[in-house]
């Protein structure tokens, strides 16, 4: 579905993704973990089309995506979810969601869509009126997943959706991940909470300073260390 | 002193100086560029009526629209053809760019009309007055402060209700974000200016309505105006621009009541120096906005 080959992305002169290849098939749940500056949140915005790569190739669903736009990729099924949540803050909960379903061309079946999210995220329905910025942290986590379900995207990508949560709540988004995945969406997740991805997660990728360390199964990676020597001081 | 009469001319200069300040302030909260454009908008608006009623015989309502019309797709046409290409470079390359669209607009009526002034033909109603207990109230007052709520209903509907109105609120909270919704940049940009040319068209009208004539340089004076209000109100805000702009309003027709007769002239001296105690007290202005002060990039 989802087709990366060696990518390069820079700022400035600065290489962040120094040859990456990956692969998502359509239905999987796919990982990316490894430290803060990896080059993790590179790879999804450049994948959004926010950042340009260098060089490399970004092909979804048999079509090149580099140098599209990031409103013509959201158009073709890949929603993003960025680190931070970035809701819109002066719009309310409803507005948030209307956003989300910019892309939808049947409108009508937006009130359908909407009951669809609240089954998931049952208090953005009390929530609904009120303005995004007064949200708490785990609600606007809550919002910026439902805001990006309601373009039906092919493809979901999440970066650290649990970051800043409370255990209780980051337990909530663990669930509500894996149960997205049951239902068939196909996810790509960058994660910091390792030990909960490689639960949830049918294949890893972990990243180190722009490469990838290592591809495999959750279960791959558990057995063949990488993980602790890439966190725990595992300089190359 | 403070009399009725007093009232009605600060609520009319405030509403025509809170659509001035919405006009600038709906670009700003986007793009982050102060659109020094933005006066010519007038100008051009000023000089469509001129030139249709030395050509046409036309009623002047029609005037007034192709007028407005005009200024309309004037703003969306700099955006276009000046705005769009620097878009991506730096903010000082917009502000410079809008500097010099100014420049251009100023010196082509220069010399293609006149630097002298213009007439330009007003509805009869214009020099009418109203009188209700015996009070005379100008019909173009009423009609300053009638438009001005239209278009503030207007626009307040677009931004809340439409789907288009609420990408524009977004992209000022976040550009990006917006972008990820799948909402092409173009489209609300464009939205933007369009909007900002309406208020400026329409101001326009009533702006030259004042001494009836249109020079080359009539934009100077609204588009400061625009800007000092919407420094008052608050910058990224749309409803700081309306705040700012009534604000300003009153504040000015309290100077000119207030002021002794040797100090009129310093009158702008007086306003400026009562913002500057305002952005003393509040320096990002009376109302908050909730824009990240990110640049589109």
């Amino acid at each position: 579905m989802l087709t990366v080959e060696n990518l390069q992305v820079a700022y400035g002169a600065i290489l962040a993704l120094k040859g990456v290849s990956l692969e998502v098939k359509e239905g999987e749940l796919v990982a990316l973990i490894g430290v803060n500056g990896a080059g993790k949140s590179t790879l999804l915005l450049t994948i959004a089309g926010v950042l340009r790569p260098v060089s490399g190739k970004i092909t979804f669903g048999g079509d090149s995506l580099v140098g599209k736009s990031p409103e013509e990729i959201v158009r073709r099924g890949i929603s993003l979810v960025p680190e931070g949540r970035e809701i819109f803050s002066s719009l309310t909960v409803e507005e948030n969601l209307r956003m989300g379903a910019f892309v939808r061309k049947n409108q009508a079946e937006y009130q359908q869509d909407l009951e669809k999210v609240f089954a998931l995220f049952p208090i953005l329905k009390q929530r609904l009126h009120q303005l995004g910025g007064t949200l708490s942290g785990g609600e606007q986590q809550q919002l910026a997943i439902a805001r990006a379900l309601m373009s039906h995207p092919a493809l979901l990508m999440l970066d650290e959706p649990s970051l800043g949560l409370a255990p209780a709540l980051v337990d909530q988004i663990f669930d509500l991940i894996t149960r997205l995945h049951q239902q068939g969406t196909t996810i790509l997740l960058v994660e910091q909470n390792v030990d909960r991805t490689l639960q949830i997660a049918d294949r890893v990728y972990l990243l180190q300073t722009g490469k990838v360390k290592f591809g495999g199964t959750a279960a791959e990676v558990r057995h063949q260390g990488e993980v602790e020597k890439v966190y725990l001081g595992g300089v190359e | 002193m403070l009399s009725v009469e007093f009232l009605l001319n600060a609520i009319t200069l405030g509403s025509l100086c809170a659509l001035l300040a919405l006009g600038l302030v709906i670009v700003y909260g986007i793009l982050k560029l102060v659109n020094f454009a933005y006066g010519e908008l007038i100008m051009i608006t000023g000089y469509t009526l001129y030139l249709l009623n030395a050509s046409f015989q036309l009623p002047w309502l029609v005037m007034a629209l192709i007028g407005v019309l005009i200024a309309m797709f004037t703003s969306y046409s700099t955006e276009l053809v000046a705005f769009r290409p620097v878009r991506t470079k730096s903010l000082s390359a917009m502000l410079i760019t809008s500097f010099a669209v100014s420049t251009l607009l100023q010196n082509a009526a220069l010399l293609l009309i006149s630097p002298r002034a213009r007439a330009v033909p007003l509805p009869k109603l214009f020099s009418a007055s109203l009188t209700v207990m015996g009070i005379a109230i100008p019909w173009r007052n009423i009609l300053t402060v009638v438009t001005s709520l239209v278009l503030l209903i207007g626009l307040t509907l677009l931004l809340k209700k439409t789907i288009l109105g609420i990408a524009l609120r977004a992209a000022a909270d976040n550009f990006r974000m917006t972008r990820l919704m799948g909402v092409p940049a173009d489209l609300v940009i464009s939205t933007a200016f369009v909007i900002s040319g309406l208020m400026a068209g329409i101001v326009g009208l009533f702006w030259v309505g004042r001494t009836a004539s249109v020079t080359p340089t009539i934009g100077g004076a609204p588009l400061l105006i625009a800007f000092v209000a919407t420094v008052i109100g608050g910058m990224n805000s749309l409803l700081g621009a309306v705040v700012g702009g009534y604000i300003y309003g009153l504040i000015f027709s309290f100077l000119g009541v207030m002021l002794p007769q040797t100090l009129l002239d310093y009158r702008e001296a007086f306003m400026f120096l009562i913002v500057i105690l305002i952005l003393l007290i509040r320096p990002e202005g009376l109302i908050r906005g909730a824009g990240t002060g990110e640049r589109v990039g």
